[in-house]
């Protein structure tokens, strides 16, 4: 009987380069952004896709109805700050796992950041440049309100 | 537990990256995002959105137990009891949401 070979052991990284206070603080926001989250979130599904006709009812004039509401603007914009924000650094924790090659890990972050500020910044538009009654659409496809508004 | 929410995580993740962008149609045209928006409630995408909101689930409840576990001693010394306690929560909650969901994906018009 022969002994298996061993191999020498993977070269040790250190998980992130950041400073272990940033770490703290990356540790904090996980937690308090979650319990926010799950509020937001949890009442998200439950307007789009238990009330009503759930997923069924989803179309423009249903978005435009809840956003000529600011507090619906609120609480969207808040939603898809936390989450991406959340969900950023939660594969930041993963690409520190799993990607152990240098380059590889520059690479990764830099998608990742540049995926994550591109969604924050097209959603932020979306939602404060929303036109709930667009000028030249077509009026059975806009919230009953628009008619009242128009003319 | 680790797993899960590693892969939920990951899965939740993406599904935003794509769910922000379908939304910003409705910067384009009304007629564009009633479009892609049409896709979200066949019957293949209601499946997708039902393993989505599973996830999101697990992933909550879960969070929740992360955060017991880490501040609590009694937590922790009854984190194997939470663990349960997640899945509990889950299949309780996946029993109300499932028939909803698939009524207004399936059912009727």
């Amino acid at each position: 009987m022969t002994a298996p070979d061993l191999t020498t052991p993977r070269e040790r990284i250190r998980s992130g380069r950041m400073r272990r206070q940033a770490e703290r603080w990356s540790w904090m926001f996980m937690r308090f952004s979650g319990a926010i989250l799950i509020l937001l979130i949890f009442t998200h599904l439950f307007v789009n896709l238990i009330t009503g006709d759930g997923v069924s009812q989803i179309d423009f004039a249903f978005v435009a109805g809840k956003w000529a509401d600011w507090w619906w603007q609120w609480a969207d914009f808040l939603m898809l700050v936390l989450a991406m924000l959340h969900g950023g650094n939660g594969m930041r924790l993963l690409i520190n796992d799993y990607a152990h090659r240098k380059t590889t890990r520059t690479v990764l972050m830099g998608v990742l950041g540049v995926a994550v500020a591109v969604v924050i910044v097209l959603g932020s538009l979306v939602i404060w440049t929303f036109d709930p009654c667009p000028v030249d659409a077509d009026p059975s496809l806009l919230p009953s309100f628009c008619a009242t508004v128009a003319a | 537990m680790w797993l899960v929410h590693r892969s939920t995580g990951v899965a939740i993740f993406f599904f935003l990256l794509i769910h922000v962008t379908d939304t910003a149609l409705v910067r384009v045209s009304p007629e564009a995002y009633n479009e892609v928006i049409g896709t979200y409630k066949t019957p293949i995408y209601g499946l997708v959105e039902a393993g989505l909101v599973a996830a999101i689930i697990l992933h909550a409840f879960n969070g929740l137990r992360i955060i017991a576990v880490d501040n609590s001693t009694w937590a922790l010394r009854h984190q194997k009891k939470l663990a349960w306690a997640v899945w509990i929560i889950f299949v309780v909650l996946m029993a109300g949401f499932l028939p909803v969901h698939l009524g207004h994906v399936f059912g009727g018009e």
